[in-house]
Order: C-alpha cells, then structure tokens, then sequence
C-alpha cells in the first residue's frame, strides 16, 4: 500500500481516537450496567464490623455516590465519566485514603513501562535475529532446537510460565529474588547499590516475558525468511556472489521486518496483558499488583482508573510503534 | 478427511505429537465421568498423601483425590475453551466474510471496529468485569464476553482470504444467477475459509484456556467449578509449594502445558498443511 506520510499519519492518530474512544466506552459500560451497585458494596464492606448509625450510612452513601461519579441520569454520569479522564483525576482511593487514584497510578506506572519496554524490545528482536537466522540457515542443528524450545514455550500462557521460575527459583534453586522490585531495606536513591538491586529484581519478571514472547517473533520470522529466500532477488544475489551476511541482512531480514512491525504494534495489548500478569506474580510494584490489590481491598475508584489508563497506555504504545513504521517500510513515505 | 489425517500422523512429527498430548488430555477428562467422587465434595479421603496406590496423584490438604479432581477440572477447562471459540468463531466468521465480500465503508468500518478489539487490553477489562459482577460472576457469563472479546484476529485473516475469493469467477458466477449475499457467504465462501478456521479455532481454544487460568489462579472467576486455574487458586490458597505438597500444583500445571502444547502443535501442521509452499518444502520438493 503506497501512501503519503500526513495521510498515514492522520489514520493512524483517527486509529488512536477510536481505540480510547471504545476502550473507554467498554470500561463505562461495564461499570454501569451491572446489577451490582459499588456504592452498596463498599458500605456493605465498611458496615461489616460494629454497628454503624443509620444516618452515617446515609451519609456515606451520599458522599460515595459523587465520589464514584454516580451522580444524575446516565448521560450526566457518561460526561463526568469523559471529564475524568481528560484530566486524568479519578478521586481519591478508598484502600489507600486519602490518597488520589492518580498519585497511586503515576507511581506504579514507572515500574510497568520499563519492564513492559525493555522486555519487550529484548524478546523482539532476539526473536527476529534467531527466527531470520533460522529461517535462512534451516539445516543448522543449533536452530533447529532453538526453533523446537520456542515452539514448546510459545504457547503457554504468562502466568504458568511465571509460576514455574518462581517455583524454581523460589524454592527449589534459590538464587534470585521472587518479589517486589528492589530490596526493602534499601534507601531508594540512585546509586550502584540500588540499581542493581532494581536489576536483580526484575531478572525473573523480564525473563517469564521473554521466554514467552520469544517463540512467536522466532516463528514468524523464520517463516517469513524462508519464503523470501526463494524469491528470484535473492538468488540473483548469491549468483552475482554478494556475500551471505550482506544477503541476510540487507535483502532478507530487511524485507521480513515490516510485518513484523505491523505484528508487534498488534501484539502491544497481549503483551501488556502478560506484564500486568507476570508483575502480579513477582508482586513487581507496577499496574498490575496495583490492579489486582484493588480488587482485593474494594477499590473500586482504583480499579477503574487502572483499567482506563491500561486502554491509553496501550493505545500511546501502538500509535508510537505506528508512527515508526515508515522507518522500516519506506513505501509508506513515497508519493 | 480420514486420509488426511492419516497422511499427517505420518510425515508431520509436530501433529502426531499434538494430537497424542491432546489424547492423553482427552482421556483424563472422559474419566471423569466415572469418578468415584463428586467435584465439590472435600475430605473424602485422607489429605496430604503423596503419590500412591491408590491416590495416582496424591491427595490434597482439602482432602480432595488430586487425579479425580484434575479430571473434573480439565474437562471443565476444554469445554470453557471449546465454548469461547465456538462462539467467537461465529463472530469471526460472519464479520469476516461480510466486510471482505461488501468491501468499501462497510468493510472500513467493520476494520475500524476490528482492529479496536485487537489493540485494547483485555486483562484489565477482565478483571474489572469481575469486580462489578462479583458473585453473579458465572462460568457461562465469562466465556461469553471473553468471545464478544476474542474475534478480532481471526476476523481479519477470514477477511482477507474473503477479499481475494470475491474476485474469483464462480463468485461473479453466483451473483449473475441471482443468489444472495448471504447465500454466496454461506454456501460458497464458507466452505473455502473453513481449514484455516479450523487451525485458528485451535489457537483461539488456546487463548481463552490461557485467560481463563490466569483469572481463577487469581481467584477472580467462579471458584466453586473446578477448573485447573481453580486447582492451582486453591494450592496456593493452602501455601502448598510451602508446605512441601508439590503433586498438587505440579501435575494441573503439567496437563495444562501438555494442552497448551498439544492444540498448538495440531494448529501449525494444519496450517502447514494449508499452505502448500510448507508441504512442498517438507517432502523435499
């Protein structure tokens, strides 16, 4: 497809629009039209212990009701809903009172965007460099068992993944930390110490990621690879004697990259999906312990300001990867 | 069809493994029917007995045989899986085929909406779904938005195969002898998209299985019906790998890898088989 980059540009961003567009529609509508009311449920939690007079409860209930935005028709709780997320103020959270929703998230978000980035950058390109080599040197035993562990490894789920290295690095073969993000008793300052306790933290939340991620670029690209290599450039090439490596590098993997762009802007959400699980498991200070310790402790505030800021997330990480993409398709550029 | 099958076991090492784990995994779950003991029952036997005759897989600390109760919750966690997809398929399917066929906006916005689904984060929508519905949370409820969910990827390769039969002459053939949209989608499309619905369909399987483990390990579905997420919610409930009661997170762990594996491998020979390019290149050509 040829386009021009402002024309591509504007889709991309009518894209981005969409997706926080129903995204956040999504979210809205799940937390409306249920039969479960949450203002009932945080009173029913709060009134769980000791008597509490009638006229408290009333009073609480009132005060949870603006506070959740429950406020009026549903028209009225759909716009204070918008207002919300334009300024990114989703009230204060009931578990960690008074603290806002916001602070809470701008502290975990850190934590998931860099284990989100870097896990994903690695799994990506080892992925694309093993997969390319594999597709284009099929006969080499190394490859082959590489190819056969990724297929092994590919499908199963982040979780189990997770679990089983912190089963074994947990109990069987205790040699790194299995939770939190650095070690506690650390002052959080940014020296030698510090980081690289950060660093030997996220090992095992980085590497689940990894390992799953890992199998799906080795798969795609070694299939793209072993397609392209029988196109007739290619064997022009190796019959005018250009040599392997520049083959590989620059008429294969070159032209094999640019679906496996498109694929990583489409795989964004599952891999965040993995994180949120991966850190959950870890108990990595990121969105997902965040997400899960609010639906333990009640919150709902909590849980619909991470689920929202998930759909943006997202989304921003999408668009950006979007709007790299003329870098390794240049055809998108051309007029 | 039995041939194919045939032809398959024999020069694809990837399908008879997958279709020998999917066996093993099947058959667990047929056995349990004949269970001795109902799921939901606890201290039916003694708890905490490793691996032995005649506990196969040991007990659990909730008195519970671990091999009965594994075969409840993998049937329980095929038929969740086998659901979502089938559901999902029909989504899939029908959006597919029609934005491929009508193409112009109807396809631009079908797309639009399409890939929406497939860049919005699903595990958070999940879970949330799970803290406003709670206890009404139900086994069938699940699997039904999980499906409304799930459709996206497969919606979009069905399209583009539906593209290119749209231009193909028995298409134009149809159309000039008065058959209806509908008509040309179902009787004469359908039939061409179904061997790769069929290996999508195993990776959808997949996909929800996937999800649905992570959301009950986290205790955040239905716990009472026995699945093998809920079977790993309740050893860690219990702190088994603590107290030293491996069997009973082990082996859910292993027979759900070996499903995970099994469908997996199964999908990429069919895929293989699709595309004749891989076929060629297998038997050497």
């Amino acid at each position: 497809m040829t386009s021009s980059y402002p024309a591509y540009l504007l889709r991309r961003l009518g894209q981005f629009v969409l997706v926080v567009f129903i995204g956040i529609n999504i979210v809205f509508f799940i937390s409306h039209a249920t039969p479960i009311d949450p203002v009932e449920q945080t009173v029913a939690a709060a009134t769980q212990f000791g008597a509490t007079s009638p006229e408290a409860i009333a009073l609480m209930r009132q005060s949870l009701r603006e506070l959740y935005g429950l406020e009026g028709g549903l028209w009225e709780q759909y716009a204070v809903f918008w207002q919300r997320i334009a300024v990114a103020d989703f009230g204060p959270s009931l578990s960690a009172f008074p603290t806002p929703v916001s602070v809470l998230i701008r502290r975990a978000a850190p934590w998931t965007v860099g284990l989100w980035s870097i896990a994903t950058l690695i799994s990506w390109s080892l992925g694309n460099l093993l997969g390319g080599l594999a597709g284009y040197y099929p006969r080499s035993r190394a490859l082959r068992a590489a190819g056969a562990v990724a297929m092994a490894l590919h499908p199963i789920p982040y979780y189990i993944v997770g679990f089983v290295l912190l089963i074994v690095f947990g109990y069987v073969w205790p040699i790194l930390p299995i939770t939190g993000g650095y070690q506690i008793n650390l002052e959080r300052a940014f020296d030698l110490r510090f980081v690289a306790s950060v660093f030997r933290h996220s090992l095992l939340p980085a590497l689940s990621l990894i390992l799953v991620g890992l199998g799906g670029w080795f798969l795609g690209m070694r299939s793209l690879v072993s397609n392209i290599v029988t196109e007739d450039y290619v064997v022009f090439a190796e019959l005018g004697g250009v040599r392997p490596r520049r083959i590989l590098a620059s008429y294969v993997m070159r032209n094999a990259l640019a679906p496996q762009v498109t694929g990583l802007a489409m795989s964004v959400s599952t891999i965040y999906t993995g994180v949120i699980i991966i850190e959950q498991v870890f108990g990595y200070p990121g969105l997902g312990s965040l997400l899960v310790y609010g639906v333990l402790a009640g919150d709902y505030s909590l849980v619909l300001g991470v689920a929202s800021v998930s759909i943006i997330a997202v989304a921003l990480a999408v668009l950006a990867i979007d709007l790299l993409y003329p870098l390794v398709d240049p055809r998108v550029k051309a007029r | 069809m039995l041939a194919i099958a045939r032809d398959l076991f024999r020069y694809n090492r990837e399908f008879a493994l997958g279709v020998a784990l999917l066996a093993v995994v099947g058959g667990v779950a047929a056995l349990s029917l004949v269970s001795p003991y109902p799921p939901n029952l606890t201290y039916v036997v003694p708890p905490d007995v490793p691996p032995s005759w005649p506990y196969l897989l040991g007990t659990n600390s909730r008195g519970q045989d671990v091999f009965w109760q594994l075969s409840f919750a993998i049937r329980n966690t095929l038929a969740f899986g086998l659901m979502v997809a089938l559901v999902s398929r029909m989504l899939a399917l029908v959006i597919g085929l029609v934005a491929g066929y009508l193409g112009g906006w109807v396809d631009r916005v079908l797309m639009s909406i399409n890939d929406t689904f497939l860049v919005v984060p699903l595990f958070p929508i999940l879970v949330l779904f799970y803290f406003v519905m709670r206890d009404s949370m139900t086994w069938a409820l699940l699997a039904l938005v999980m499906a409304g969910l799930g459709w996206a990827y497969d919606a979009r390769l069905i399209r583009s195969l539906a593209m290119s039969l749209r231009t193909r002459e028995f298409t134009e053939t149809s159309v000039f002898s008065g058959m209806s949209v509908g008509r040309i989608l179902a009787e004469e499309h359908f039939p061409y998209v179904l061997p790769i619905v069929f290996s999508t369909t195993l990776n959808n399987i997949n996909w929800a299985i996937g999800l649905e483990v992570t959301l009950a390990v986290l205790g955040f579905t239905d716990i009472n019906t026995p699945t093998i997420g809920g079977m790993i919610f309740w050893a860690n409930q219990h702190t088994a790998m603590v107290a030293g009661i491996w069997w009973w997170i082990a082996f859910p762990v292993a027979l759900v890898v070996a499903t995970f594996i099994g469908f997996f491998l199964v999908a990429i020979a069919m895929n293989e088989y699709i595309d004749p390019r891989s076929r060629l290149m297998r038997t050497g050509a």
